[in-house]
């Protein structure tokens, strides 16, 4: 165009980017599997948002939801059991240009990596984190998930889960500095997308607990609430998650919950009754660590050397 | 006292003793100050241009009882006229706060008949009748075994200026070595004034005054002093513990991120940095176990800027899946192990070479990656910088293996000058070249550029699954295979590069020792008295562990004997039950046996101290005694 290099880095505008340019390889996940809706969400929000895909960065550990990553065309990580916290912390620490989220799954989030997750979430980094929770271990075949419910049948508790299930709201209500918490059930896609969309703007650690099923191993443990539209506690507030008409119409038992009101917060994710969706929690005021890990980011050549040499003479003789 | 006369030379001042070194303990309970004391007097030494090289003396436990050989602190100091490079042998004077802290020196070995014990004699007029009769007995034991004991009333002398004398007596004996060793006082009082500084003036001025009266009564009561001739420095110089090099070699790379858990006897490198790191634009993350410190410091690797772990055996093992990611993912990662005594939590703050093959094996798979081993204060800041760049060079992990030796020990060497070139180069944010996929390896190298975050057109998802040049996981068999040889065929192009080890010695003879990390002063002191008396022994220190230096084999086979002198365990021939067959030889015995084909024989121990060079010369003189009579 008017005779400048193809190379030419000058853009006026930034491209536009349309939903194929967020989709990486075809997703492996099975037909059914609860996975999809949040890859769907995310992909949408990446295109409403224009995120830049090579500053975009998914983090994830281990598991089927962990394969998420490789359905996207952005930067990705795909690690270690458990371990995609630590890492999305490390992509931030130095990198605050960079959008980062966190794939993870009921047994690599609760289980195998609920250390990271507190400390996580104590951190409030700016990530936005999907718990992908479909009660069981799926990938590697159905054994029990710290989210698995008593009774519950699986190939490590042939008659049944011995130990009541872990609720990671409440647990991620608990922890310090915890900024942002909120719940979204997959088979209600234009409430997990505004869900997804509210956890991307938050600034700070955004935790969002999306309850899905594994069409092979776990296909059945919302049933009651699927047909019983009554065990689903719709949170609404001003300030909470937008609501479709459509959304607000199929749950009918709904609830007025302000998301700063941490101990209303507590006691609706408490709740063994009903399944809560929304927002149970937002501070928005919540400091970050990354200010502290993004300190001297812009320091100049020079003024490391100058630094160095000042390092060096206190040992001099 | 009597002392073997030795003949005092004009100009030397009355009943000053010249020597060509010295060696130096001060031991006290924990929390007395020994190692403050020990520290600084070794600066002054440094300062006054002799070579030292220290030891700390680490109890395990931060406040353990008193008058407990366990709950022993302090330093070893060995200063020469010349540099100097390990801890030595025996003491030639100790300074003990009390008698049961001296034994746990008599326990290690560390004196000899004719060792000069300057011992509290406060404990003689202690209320305590119980801890009187133990300081008599003690005494005449000590006076028994050949030492030559003289009682200083340091508490007492203390309790003239301070009213608890635990928090003074460190200074009050700086004074008094001061004396002894014919230090010029007024070069220590700056450094006084500044280590307490914080403290406040009250503080500063009571620690002058101790240190001035115990100088005066060293002056007036000592009868034997010493002097260390020291040559002035042609060069400026600097003086420092290796994990203080470690962390400035970090700074001095370039590196922005330390990402760390407490352990020791690692921790201190981060604590220097956490005081210091911000002025390079730095930060330490203190993580909240071993296994995110390093997942943290490879998301930073990940994300364009190379990033460093340090930790200790322990540590390491909970990294190593890490470690395993870093080498599959071609993530560039500086792992730092300050080794300890193992196995399990072993012996925290003792000295040990256990975790060699730990560095080169300890993770699923082959797990190709570079380890590299300081062997002196110096290496231990080069080879920082070495590690960022040979990280980033060849795309994966390298590991740093130092030890608590090098860890505490201070020794001098030539002032290292920032440099442009060491640093980390700005994070590359051009566009990517649109049809380079993100493990492009050469295929005679394996070597490939990576896309970092931000590169548009470079977007790929890193990951442990086996995976072709696109990072898409790998469905096929051949391509598991093929990616696997790239990243091996890395080492090899780097050992290419690499030169054959310098030898210590003549290039043949009877008896090469083969060591690596800390050991390397100790062994070359033996090697030198071995040499002295014309016996053909040679020596040489590897610092490239994995890949090997090259030319090994080459080199072995012209020593008639080869045999590696380690700080870990290994089976003593004629044990019971140990045969060649069962021996279980030493971490780098092993390696190079594998590696050479070479009948590699190994000497090692585990004391938890450093092995003196009369340790290793005897050994080798039986060796070669053995070999003579076989």
């Amino acid at each position: 165009m008017n005779g400048a290099k193809k190379d030419w880095d000058f853009e006026p505008h930034a491209p536009l980017h349309v939903l194929d340019d967020y989709a990486g390889a075809l997703p492996r996940w099975c037909p059914g599997c609860g996975d999809h809706a949040a890859l769907n969400a995310v992909r949408r929000l990446a295109v409403d948002k224009q995120l830049p895909p090579e500053r975009t960065v998914i983090v994830s550990g281990i598991g089927c939801s962990s394969r998420f990553p490789h359905y996207m065309k952005t930067y990705g990580f795909h690690g270690l059991h458990g371990r995609a916290f630590p890492v999305a912390c490390g992509v931030r620490s130095r990198r605050p240009d960079l959008h980062v989220f966190v794939v993870t799954g009921d047994g690599d989030c609760c289980a195998i990596g609920a250390g990271h997750w507190i400390h996580a979430l104590r951190y409030n980094m700016d990530l936005t984190v999907l718990l992908l929770d479909n009660n069981i271990y799926g990938l590697t075949k159905n054994q029990t998930s710290p989210t698995t419910r008593l009774g519950e049948p699986s190939n490590t508790h042939p008659r049944g889960a011995v130990l009541a299930p872990l609720n990671p709201l409440t647990v991620a209500l608990g922890v310090t500095n915890t900024s942002f918490v909120a719940q979204t059930v997959d088979w209600s896609p234009p409430h997990v997308y505004h869900t997804i969309r509210a956890a991307y703007e938050h600034r700070g650690t955004s935790f969002v607990r999306i309850l899905q099923r594994c069409p092979h191993f776990s296909a059945h443990v919302f049933d009651e609430a699927l047909h019983d539209p009554s065990r689903i506690l719709l949170m609404e507030h001003e300030n909470g998650i937008p609501l479709d008409p459509a959304v607000a119409a199929r749950f009918p038992n709904r609830q007025k919950h302000d998301p700063r009101n941490l101990d209303a917060a507590r006691a609706i994710a408490a709740r063994d009754d009903a399944y809560p969706i929304g927002l149970l929690y937002r501070n928005a005021d919540a400091p970050c660590y990354d200010e502290f890990t993004s300190q001297g980011v812009a320091m100049t050549q020079a003024e490391k050397l100058a630094a160095i040499d000042a390092a060096i003479e206190r040992f001099a003789i | 006292m009597h002392l073997a006369a030795e003949e005092d030379r004009v100009g030397v001042a009355l009943g000053v003793t010249l020597v060509d070194e010295h060696i130096l303990e001060i031991v006290s309970d924990s929390g007395e100050g020994a190692q403050t004391c020990g520290q600084m007097f070794a600066d002054l030494c440094a300062r006054n241009g002799n070579g030292i090289w220290t030891v700390e003396i680490i109890p395990a436990e931060i406040e353990p009882p008193k008058r407990s050989r366990a709950g022993a602190s302090g330093n070893r100091i060995r200063i020469g006229s010349k540099p100097v490079a390990n801890a030595g042998d025996s003491a030639d004077v100790v300074v003990a706060f009390n008698d049961q802290v001296l034994y746990s020196r008599i326990d290690a070995g560390a004196l000899r008949p004719g060792t000069l014990v300057f011992l509290d004699g406060s404990w003689a007029f202690h209320p305590d009748d119980e801890i009187v009769r133990q300081y008599r007995e003690a005494i005449a034991d000590f006076r028994a075994r050949g030492y030559h004991v003289v009682e200083v009333p340091i508490e007492r002398e203390c309790l003239k200026h301070v009213e608890d004398a635990r928090k003074g007596k460190n200074i009050w004996v700086l004074g008094m070595l001061c004396a002894m060793y014919s230090l010029d006082e007024s070069r220590v009082r700056p450094g006084i004034a500044r280590r307490f500084k914080k403290k406040g003036e009250e503080t500063v001025q009571k620690n002058l005054d101790l240190f001035g009266a115990g100088f005066a009564w060293g002056l007036e009561n000592l009868d034997r002093r010493f002097q260390v001739p020291a040559q002035s420095a042609t060069q400026p110089m600097v003086v420092m513990n290796g994990n203080e090099a470690l962390a400035l070699g970090i700074m001095a790379a370039g590196m922005e991120v330390c990402s760390m858990y407490p352990i020791t006897p690692a921790t201190s490198v981060s604590h220097f940095l956490a005081a210091n790191f911000e002025k390079t634009g730095g930060i330490v993350h203190q993580a909240e176990d071993e296994i995110a410190a390093i997942g943290f410091a490879l998301g930073c690797s990940y994300a364009g800027k190379t990033a460093v772990t340090i930790t200790s055996g322990p540590g390491f093992a909970l990294k190593t899946e890490f470690l395993g990611l870093a080498v599959m993912g071609e993530i560039p990662l500086v792992v730092i192990v300050v080794q300890r005594g193992g196995p399990s939590t072993g012996l925290p703050t003792k000295i040990e070479q256990g975790d060699l093959l730990a560095a080169l094996y300890a993770s699923p798979g082959d797990n190709p990656k570079i380890v590299i081993a300081p062997a002196t204060i110096e290496e231990c800041f080069h080879f920082i910088i070495t590690a960022r760049k040979l990280a980033e060079e060849f795309r994966g992990p390298v590991v740093v293996l130092s030890d608590a030796n090098l860890a505490t020990g201070q020794q001098p060497f030539l002032k290292p000058h920032a440099n442009a070139a060491w640093l980390a180069p700005p994070i590359d944010r051009m566009p990517w070249e649109g049809s380079l996929p993100p493990f492009a390896w050469d295929p005679e190298t394996g070597l490939s550029r990576r896309p970092i975050p931000g590169q548009r057109g470079g977007e790929y998802i890193l990951t442990g699954l086996a995976h072709d040049e696109h990072s898409h996981v790998a469905y096929e068999s051949s391509i598991n295979q093929r990616a696997m040889r790239m990243r091996s065929r890395k080492l090899a192009v780097l050992k290419s590069a690499l030169r054959p080890p310098s030898i210590h010695g003549e290039p043949e003879g009877d008896l090469l020792v083969v060591g690596w990390g800390s050991t390397l002063g100790a062994i070359e002191e033996a090697v030198d008295r071995l040499r002295a008396d014309r016996l053909r022994v040679s020596s040489l220190h590897l610092r490239f562990l994995s890949p090997l230096e090259p030319g090994l084999k080459e080199i072995f086979q012209r020593f008639r004997k080869v045999m590696t002198v380690e700080v870990n365990y290994s089976d003593d021939p004629g044990d019971p039950y140990i045969t060649p067959e069962s021996r279980r030889y030493s971490a780098l015995a092993q390696l190079l046996r594998a590696h050479t084909l070479c009948d590699v024989d190994c000497w090692s121990r585990v004391p938890g101290n450093p092995i003196p060079p009369g340790s290793i010369e005897r050994q080798l003189r039986s060796e070669l005694a053995g070999r003579e009579s076989a």
